[in-house]
C-alpha cells in the first residue's frame, strides 16, 4: 500500500510529458535486449536521415524557427500530441491503470481537456500575433527588452526542470530496457537532440516528434487489439477477467483515492490545463502553421490523438492486469519486474513476443528523444531570438547572427543537459515537471493570456505580475508536501497542497492587473492605445507572419 | 499594415458582429468544457460511488466508464464543432471583412 500511494504521489506530479518518475527509484539494470537496440539504431538512422534532409533546406531564421511555416495542420496535429504522449503518459498511465484501474482514467481527462480551451480562446490569436516563440505575442505592445526578458526566463526555466527530468528518465529508462549504463545513455541522448536541433531546427524537430508519435500510436494500437482479441473482442470479458485477477477486485472500476482532496485535484487539473497553454515547446508549434486555420485545424488533430491514445493506454492498462499480474515470468514477489511502470512493456512481450517488445522500448527511447529535442530547441530560441536579437541586439542583427547564436545555444544547453541529468541521477527529482508545469501555468500563461485578451495590460504589470506568479508557484512547491516532506524530509508540509496553480496563477492575474491599472506612465497610455490593432490583426490575420506573402 | 486599413476594418459593422458571434461562440464551448470537467471531478471528490454502480444488473460494467470516455470524446467533439464553424463561417466573414478594408 505504502508503495502504490509513492507511485500515486510521484505520479500526480510527474506525468506529463516526461518519464523520470515513471522509473522513479531504484531500477535494476536489464540484460542487453537486442530487438530493442537493433531498432532503436534503425530509428536513430532514420532521424539523422531526417536531419541531413531538413539541414539543406534550413537556411532563413523562418525555417530554423518555423519550420518556414509549412508544416500542415495534420502534421502539426500529430506533433503536438507527439510532445504530450511521453514515454510517462504511456508507461506512467497504463502502469496507474494497471495498479488500480479507473484512477489512470481520471488522470488521462485532466490531460486532455486543456485542449479544447487553446482551441477556442488562444490557437488562432497565437497564430496571427506570433513569429518564433510566444515572448513575440506577449511582447506584441508593450516594451520589449523587459518583457522579453521576462519570457525568456519563463522559458529557460521551465525548459531546464522539464530537461532535467527527461534527461534522468530516459537515463533509468534505457538502463531499465537496454541495459546500457546511466551515463553513456544520458551523453548519447543529449548528443542526438544536439545533432537533430543545431543542423536541422524546427523541421528535423517537427519529424521527428511526428515519426515517433506514429510509431507510438500504432504500437499502442496493436496491444489493445490484442488485448480486445484475446477477451474474444468483449469489454464485458475484459473487465471481468481483471476484476477477478486483481487484488482490488471489483474496486478497479470505481475511483480510488486518487482524487481525495478535491481543492487538490482543481488545483491539479488547473496546473495540467493552463500549464500546457504555457509551454513554449508547445507554443512554438503553432508558429510552424501557415495561417490561423491551419493552427486551429492542428488542436482538433492533437485532441483526438491524444484522447485515442488515452483510451488505448486504458485498454493496456486492463490488458496487463488479464496478462502480465501474477505471471511468473512478469512477476517477482515484489510485484511486476524492473518496477510498476513496466506494465505495458511487459504487455507488449505478453501479445507480441520478444520482437515486438523490443519495438515498445525502442518506442518509449525515441519518445524522450523527441521531447528533449523540442525543449532544447524552444530554449534556444528563447536565447537566440528574445536574449539576443531583440533585448541584447534591439533587434540590429542578421538572420545569419541570429541562427549562429541559437546554434551556440543549443550545444551549450546540451551540455548542461547532460551535466545536469549525470548530476541528478540519484536525486528525488518528482517535483520538477509539477514545478514546470507551475510555472507555465503560473508565469507565462498570465502574461501570454492578458496580453491578448486585455487592453489594460501594461510592461509593468506584465513583468511584476509575471515574476510573482514565477515566485509564488517555486515557494509554494517548496513549502507543499512534495520539496518539504518528501525530499527535504520534513514532518509536516507548511502550505498543504501538492498542486500550487490555483493559488499561484490566481496571485499571478491579480497582480499584473493590479500593477498594470496603477500603472498611469506616458508609456502605459501607449501600450493600451496599441491594443485595438493589436487585437483586429490577432482576429483577422491582416499583417500576420507569413500570411500575407502567400496571397 | 497601413492604419486606414485597421481603421477600416474596426469601422466595419460586420467586424463587430463577427467578433461579438465568435466571442459568445468561443466563450460558450469553453464553459461547456469547463463545466463537463469540473462537474466530473468534483462527482469523484464528493459522491464517487455514482461511478462505481454497475450499469446493469448482468454486467461489471460501471457508470463511471462510460461517463470517463464521454468527457474525452466530449473533449474531441466540441474541439470538431469550434473548428468547423471557425474554418468556414468566420473564416469566409473574415476575408471579406479584410478584402473591403483593402479596396
Amino acid at each position: 500500500m505504502k508503495r502504490l500511494s509513492l507511485i500515486l504521489t510521484g505520479l500526480l506530479l510527474s506525468l506529463p510529458a516526461w518519464a523520470a518518475d515513471a522509473i522513479g527509484g531504484e531500477v535494476a539494470k536489464r540484460s542487453l535486449n537486442m530487438h530493442a537496440i537493433v531498432m532503436f539504431f534503425i530509428f536513430v538512422a532514420a532521424t539523422l536521415f531526417i536531419t541531413y534532409w531538413a539541414a539543406k533546406r534550413t537556411r532563413s531564421a523562418k525555417d530554423f524557427y518555423a519550420a518556414g511555416g509549412g508544416i500542415t495542420g495534420f502534421q502539426n496535429g500529430l506533433a503536438i500530441a507527439g510532445d504530450y504522449m511521453s514515454a510517462a503518459s504511456f508507461l506512467g498511465i497504463s502502469a496507474l491503470v494497471y495498479g488500480s484501474g479507473y484512477d489512470g482514467l481520471i488522470y488521462s481527462i485532466g490531460f486532455l481537456v486543456g485542449w479544447p480551451l487553446i482551441t477556442f480562446l488562444v490557437a488562432e490569436r497565437l497564430r496571427n500575433l506570433g513569429k518564433y516563440t510566444f515572448a513575440d505575442v506577449a511582447s506584441y505592445r508593450l516594451q520589449q527588452g523587459p518583457v522579453r526578458s521576462f519570457a525568456a526566463v519563463g522559458t529557460l526555466v521551465t525548459v531546464a526542470l522539464y530537461l532535467i527530468a527527461q534527461m534522468v528518465g530516459a537515463g533509468k529508462l534505457i538502463q531499465l530496457l537496454f541495459g546500457m549504463d546511466y551515463s553513456s545513455a544520458v551523453v548519447m541522448v543529449g548528443i542526438l537532440m544536439v545533432l537533430y536541433v543545431m543542423f536541422g531546427g524546427m523541421l528535423a524537430t517537427t519529424w521527428v516528434q511526428i515519426i515517433k508519435a506514429v510509431l507510438l500510436l500504432s504500437g499502442a494500437t496493436f496491444m489493445a487489439f490484442m488485448v480486445l482479441k484475446i477477451s474474444g473482442f468483449s469489454l464485458e470479458n475484459m473487465f471481468s477477467k481483471a476484476i477477478e485477477l486483481h487484488p482490488k477486485g471489483a474496486a478497479i472500476m470505481s475511483p480510488g483515492g486518487l482524487v481525495s482532496n478535491p481543492i487538490d485535484a482543481i488545483s491539479l487539473g488547473i496546473g495540467l490545463m493552463f500549464g500546457t497553454a504555457g509551454l513554449p515547446h508547445i507554443l512554438m508549434r503553432f508558429f510552424t502553421v501557415s495561417d490561423a486555420k491551419e493552427a486551429r485545424k492542428s488542436v482538433f488533430f492533437a485532441t483526438g490523438f491524444i484522447g485515442y491514445f488515452y483510451i488505448l493506454t486504458f485498454i493496456i492498462g486492463f490488458g496487463a492486469i488479464m496478462l502480465v499480474l501474477n505471471q511468473p515470468q512478469y512477476t517477482d514477489a515484489k510485484g511486476l519486474i524492473g518496477g510498476a511502470n513496466m506494465a505495458a512493456i511487459h504487455l507488449a512481450n505478453a501479445v507480441g513476443g520478444d520482437l515486438f517488445l523490443g519495438f515498445i522500448s525502442a518506442v518509449a527511447f525515441a519518445t524522450i528523444l523527441a521531447v528533449v529535442s523540442g525543449l532544447t530547441l524552444s530554449g534556444a530560441s528563447a536565447v537566440s531570438h528574445d536574449l539576443y536579437a531583440s533585448v541584447w541586439r534591439h533587434g540590429r542583427t542578421t538572420e545569419a547572427d541570429e541562427i549562429r547564436v541559437s546554434k551556440i545555444a543549443t550545444v551549450f544547453l546540451g551540455i548542461v543537459a547532460i551535466l545536469l541529468g549525470i548530476a541528478f541521477e540519484k536525486q528525488n527529482i518528482a517535483y520538477m515537471v509539477g514545478l514546470a508545469f507551475s510555472i507555465a501555468a503560473s508565469a507565462n500563461f498570465p502574461v501570454l493570456f492578458l496580453s491578448m485578451f486585455w487592453k489594460g495590460l501594461t510592461t509593468r504589470g506584465a513583468v511584476l505580475g509575471g515574476l510573482i506568479g514565477l515566485i509564488t508557484a517555486v515557494t509554494l512547491i517548496v513549502l507543499g508536501p512534495t520539496v518539504w516532506v518528501d525530499v527535504l524530509k520534513n514532518k509536516e508540509a507548511i502550505f498543504a497542497y501538492k498542486n500550487p496553480a490555483l493559488f499561484s496563477m490566481t496571485a499571478a492575474f491579480f497582480f499584473t492587473w493590479l500593477f498594470s491599472i496603477m500603472d498611469n506612465s506616458e508609456s502605459a497610455n501607449k501600450e493600451r492605445a496599441a491594443f485595438l490593432p493589436q487585437f483586429i490583426r490577432s482576429m483577422t490575420g491582416v499583417g500576420a507572419e507569413g500570411v500575407n506573402s502567400k496571397h | 499594415m497601413t492604419s486606414p486599413t485597421i481603421e477600416r476594418i474596426q469601422n466595419n459593422p460586420k467586424f463587430a458582429a463577427l467578433i461579438e458571434t465568435k466571442r459568445v461562440f468561443s466563450w460558450t464551448l469553453s464553459i461547456i468544457m469547463l463545466a463537463i470537467y469540473c462537474g466530473f471531478i468534483l462527482i469523484i471528490g464528493f459522491k464517487k460511488e455514482l461511478f462505481g454502480t454497475p450499469l446493469g444488473p448482468d454486467t461489471v460494467i460501471t457508470w463511471g466508464i462510460p461517463v470517463g470516455v464521454g468527457v474525452i470524446l466530449s473533449a474531441f467533439v466540441l474541439t470538431g464543432i469550434y473548428v468547423r464553424r471557425a474554418n468556414t463561417e468566420f473564416d469566409q466573414l473574415t476575408r471579406e471583412v479584410v478584402e473591403e478594408a483593402q479596396q
